[in-house]
């Protein structure tokens, strides 16, 4: 049989990264393709080549038997392949179907777009109202719009960049059971993720690629996780080990009756929040995004400041009208969830975005300059402690993969010892070798006494490092359980809102 | 034909660019002076070459370059963080007639202290016109653009007022102008014969702080951080509203000085008109000079060129006030024309 899509000799090479190289590979119609890879490995180049966001320097692209080039996405699309980005591109005081018109040929776009939406969107059980505004979406939905987007151009090749990163469990078996529709209709997908267990679950062949080279194939239902993590990594996976559970420590961070109204008006309010946070334990919140982790979050680091400085209590002092400075010089750090533009400057050097969050309990400043010699000096102790993978400390951030610049940024804050450690999506599009690193990491500062918060979507994660879980639902926090008395399941249901549901039910009855 | 991003953003050319935007100027400006009937090379050497081709001229290079490297430095500080002054003509202006207040009220006294005097109290009016955009933007979010380009024509309005009122000399029959200032207000010279005074070795002062400052110090990089990435700076805790005023203070106490510099130096008395625009022109100074203490300096020089070739070549062969105007005009077009073309390329379709 033919294949629908080839990929003969494929090369791109960025100034100092060869990001793919001599990359040969088949797709079939129909068939569900993995494509597997450490951070950096090239998986993101090479769909883009598909895509036509980027082109390649040397190579062929076969499409049904004859060569293409695909130079510009709408190529791509006019050709039938249709991209899912990871980072959903939609304006939030638009509705459903005004989204979808903007990203679709004209004529498609025409009158009758409402019942085409609706249409696909029942038949592929991806139910959607076009006439709602995307604000008042979840991220469930959203990404449902965009698939819709993509199935309305009849795709014969979809390509998924890391679809369940932002779905509950619930959820993300509603998508493969859409996914394996499509590809009992012949539709072929390439798909992406760093969640080696649904890939097994869901994919019949995986390709795997290593510093921009594909390394082997293989069909990952005959595979288990490790063995597909260690082809990715060419070597043993290590996988975190938790200490022996010792007494919690004294409380170290406590947070009573937060409640706000969003700045945003997009944003979501907080209502009640109340947690403690002991020194040697770790706690997960777990939540679909959008449910209050970043307002939380800007909270909490003193991004923004609350109306009551004992709302908020570090190391028993009140800090709740501190802002970043004052709250890491009392012993907090804290990573959020961007990495580009929030956690580090992209167009600064490593050494600099070390300085960024270091200056102040690292001694970095004398007279208000900056001592650049011990500015290199932790940034490279990062660097090397968290094998941190860059040609050097005078490099950009934007120069790092994503994967390695997350390394980066939590081993920063974990550098200078904190007190209390906050951290939004610790492992967010890391590959499992640098996950299991930074999960350890955390660990072991955890052992070491301090406080860990570790603000999640990946509920792997959370179980795989906390002491004790609760979940963060339209800006209210669940109660934490220990993790050993809870389950995924039951955890996911929360996270859907299904306590909520059940609260406002009894309230009615009351 | 489209226009497309490119993906990877040429460290070189960033640096080249200013270079050659300035060729680009000189070779549209052949064509510009042929079409005019000149004798293009000739023009073009009583334009950029003939100029500076005494010591005289190059003194005058650097009494014409003064202001514009002050104030250029002052703004550069404010445009790396995204806070856009375009005020600092009036600023210049009210710190101008600030010094120049002092130096008129003690217009009879010879004190090695009038001069230094002078000059703070102008930065201290520069700063105090500035004041009102950074108030207006810190606390009602009132977009700076508008407010301080408005606010220069109130500050002209305000020497204009004064000129033909309080600050008028007594003997003058009339004129608006103020009296001559005696010699302990006005700046010493530094090649005597010349007009060259000591406001260069002020601008060269300044430019040597400021590279330390933006590269080294805390507030240099403060300021780098906001401008690049907003959120990173409130991340690192950084206050944005703490920058926005610092710039505005540079900014204005540069600009102000640069006003008392002109009154106490060139002019040697307070005139309806103090600037030709030098805080206008100072805008294209720190973008030709990629916002950098060392490259506004030779922009500045670049500029001050531009003024001394306009104003002989409508000594020596009759061309208009308008050809300095558009010279610089030139230049920067050239010059964005050339980002554009370093961030995006051209794809014919």
């Amino acid at each position: 049989m033919q294949p629908l899509l080839s990929l003969r000799k494929l090369r791109k090479e960025f100034p100092g990264c060869l990001a793919n190289d001599d990359v040969d590979l088949d797709v079939m119609a129909g068939e569900i393709h993995a494509l597997l890879g450490e951070n950096g490995a090239g998986k993101s180049t090479l769909v883009k080549m598909i895509y036509g966001v980027l082109n390649p320097d040397n190579g062929d692209m076969i499409w049904n038997g004859k060569p293409v080039g695909i130079e510009t996405p709408s190529a791509a699309r006019s050709l039938g392949i249709g991209m899912v980005f990871q980072h959903f591109s939609l304006f939030e005081a638009l509705t459903v179907s005004e989204n979808i018109s903007l990203g679709i040929p004209t004529d498609l776009a025409g009158p009758g777009l409402d019942e085409r939406i609706v249409e696909v969107s029942k038949s592929y059980g991806l139910p959607l109202d076009p006439q709602r505004e995307i604000h008042s979406l979840s991220v469930g939905e959203r990404q449902r719009i965009e698939i819709v987007r993509c199935l309305l151009q009849n795709p014969k090749l979809l390509i998924m960049d890391e679809p369940t990163s932002v779905l509950t469990p619930q959820e993300a078996d509603k998508l493969f059971e859409t996914l394996k529709r499509l590809s009992s209709e012949g539709v072929a997908i390439l798909y992406i993720s760093h969640r080696l267990e649904e890939i097994r679950e869901l994919c019949h062949k995986a390709t795997i690629l290593r510093l921009g080279r594909v390394v082997s194939d293989c069909d990952p239902s005959r595979e288990t996780a490790r063995s597909l993590a260690e082809m990715m990594m060419g070597s043993d996976l290590t996988l975190p080990e938790k200490s022996v559970v010792n007494e919690p420590g004294p409380v170290r961070f406590t947070v009573t009756g937060l409640s706000t109204l969003p700045k945003d008006p997009f944003g979501v309010p907080l209502k009640n929040i109340s947690f403690d946070l002991h020194g040697g334990e770790i706690l997960g919140i777990a939540g679909l995004a959008g449910n209050g982790q970043t307002e939380l979050m800007d909270l909490l680091s003193g991004e923004n400041l609350c109306d009551q400085a004992d709302v908020i209590v570090l190391e028993n002092q009140p800090v709740g009208s501190l802002g970043p400075t004052g709250r890491r010089n009392l012993g907090l750090g804290f990573v959020p969830e961007e990495r580009l533009g929030h956690g580090a400057v992209p167009d600064m050097t490593l050494w600099e975005n070390g300085f960024l969050s270091a200056m102040g309990r690292q001694n970095l400043l004398r007279n208000g300059f900056i001592k650049v010699g011990k500015s290199v000096d932790f940034a490279v102790s990062v660097v090397h402690r968290f094998k941190v993978k860059t040609a050097g400390v005078d490099h950009n951030a934007s120069s790092l993969s994503g994967g390695n610049l997350q390394k980066f940024i939590v081993g920063r804050e974990i550098e200078q010892n904190p007190q209390v450690l906050i951290v939004l999506q610790p492992t967010w599009g890391v590959d499992a070798g640098s996950a299991a690193a930074i999960h350890q990491e955390l660990m072991d500062l955890s052992a070491n006494g301090t406080a860990v918060l570790v603000i999640s979507q990946d509920l792997d994660e959370l179980f795989a490092v906390s002491d004790r879980i609760s979940v963060i639902c339209e800006g209210r926090l669940s109660d934490a359980t220990p993790a050993s008395e809870t389950t995924v399941e039951q955890i996911g249901l929360l996270m859907g809102g299904l306590d909520h549901a059940d609260q406002s039910l009894e309230n009615a009855a009351s | 034909m489209r226009i497309e991003a490119r993906t990877e953003i040429s460290k070189p050319m960033i640096y080249a660019a200013p270079i050659v935007a300035v060729v680009l100027t000189m070779l549209a400006g052949i064509v510009l002076f042929e079409i005019m009937g000149h004798d293009p090379f000739q023009a073009l050497h009583t334009f950029f070459v003939a100029p500076v081709s005494s010591l005289d001229g190059l003194a005058e290079l650097g009494v014409k370059g003064t202001p514009l490297i002050l104030i250029a430095v002052g703004l550069s500080f404010g445009f790396r963080a995204n806070v856009w002054n375009i005020g600092a003509e009036g600023q210049l202006t009210i710190g101008g007639l600030a010094g120049g207040a002092l130096a008129l009220a003690f217009y009879d006294v010879d004190s090695p202290f009038l001069l230094p005097g002078m000059l703070v109290v102008a930065a201290l009016g520069g700063m105090a016109w500035a004041a009102i955009p950074a108030f207006l933007k810190t606390r009602f979010n009132a977009n700076e653009i508008l407010t301080s380009l408005m606010l220069t024509y109130v500050g002209l309005l305000v020497l204009s007022m004064l000129i033909h009122g309080p600050m008028k000399d007594p003997d003058g029959m009339n004129f608006p102008e103020s009296r001559l200032f005696h010699d302990a207000a006005l700046l010493p010279h530094m090649i005597e014969g010349t007009r060259l005074h000591i406001g260069f070795l002020i601008a060269i002062a300044v430019v040597a702080t400021a590279w330390i400052v933006l590269g080294r110090h805390i507030i240099g990089f403060q300021i780098r951080v906001l401008g690049m990435a907003p959120r990173a700076a409130s991340f690192a805790g950084f206050s944005h509203n703490k920058i926005v005023w610092l710039s505005f203070m540079v900014a204005g106490a540069a600009a102000g000085v640069a006003g008392i510099l002109e009154i106490a130096g060139p002019l040697g008395q307070v005139v309806p008109v103090i600037s030709p625009g030098y805080g206008f022109t100072a805008i294209i100074v720190a973008f030709v000079g990629r916002l950098h203490p060392v490259g506004i300096f030779f922009a500045g020089l670049v500029m001050a060129l531009s003024y001394l070739g306009g104003e002989n070549a409508q000594i020596e062969m009759n061309m208009p006030n308008a050809v300095t105007g558009v010279f610089q005009g030139m230049l920067l077009f050239f010059l964005l024309g050339c980002d554009v073309l370093i961030k995006y390329r051209l794809r014919l379709t």
